[in-house]
């Protein structure tokens, strides 16, 4: 799979994460599938209840309210993102002890160099495989 | 009847629950799943007893969560 996301989206996820500085920042991402592309139409900045520069969790609740707002746009949900700020942008042993749907896009934005970096993985939770996903950011 | 699961409408067999719903939707690492039917939480110990009717709504998800 890969995914596709608006440069006004991909702007959004680095300005959340920016805001939230020290901590993690997280958010999901809503869309549409057309074969092996994940478009994305929508992102969801979300709050971490963490509140910590190493973790982030989405609860439930805050999943169902934007999924709530998801289905009355058509989108689905595509996967979600958090923030490294200071690490790089691939899966810790948490993120992948915690993937528990491998169907989705969990992507991460590190703050760790000059320039933000975006990359989105699968991860099979049993296996501990992972797969990147590439990101096109499109400019309309 | 007819359920609006993961936002797409499908047939299912009248009378079915919850813990019937999440094997016949083939639901990934169920034992991790949280359930909200009718946009409503239903506690895992209560898939049995939650009888699906025409016209629920479900939606399956997973703790999100990870770290550095």
């Amino acid at each position: 799979m890969s995914i596709r996301l608006k440069a006004s989206d991909y702007r959004r996820i680095v300005e959340h994460a920016r805001s939230g500085l020290p901590n993690e920042t997280c958010g999901l991402l809503a869309g549409r599938r057309e074969g092996d592309v994940k478009h994305v139409e929508k992102v969801y900045p979300l709050d971490n209840p963490d509140a910590c520069p190493e973790h982030f969790s989405i609860p439930p609740g805050a999943q169902l309210e934007a999924i709530r707002d998801m289905r009355a746009l058509g989108l689905s949900p595509l996967g979600n993102f958090h923030s490294h700020p200071s690490t790089p942008a691939r899966p810790s042993d948490e993120d992948i002890n915690l993937a528990y749907d491998a169907s989705a896009s969990y992507c991460i934005l590190s703050l760790a160099g000059k320039e933000p970096a975006l990359k989105c993985f699968r991860i099979e939770r049993a296996s501990r495989a992972t797969a990147e996903e590439p990101v096109a950011i499109i400019t309309y | 009847m007819t359920l609006t699961v993961a936002g797409t409408p499908k047939e299912y067999p009248d009378g079915i629950n919850l813990t019937r719903l999440i094997e016949l939707e083939k639901v990934e690492t169920p034992m991790y799943v949280t359930v909200a039917l009718n946009d409503a939480f239903v506690e895992s110990g209560g898939f049995e007893a939650a009888v699906l009717k025409d016209g629920d709504t479900v939606e399956f998800l997973y703790f999100m969560g990870g770290g550095r």
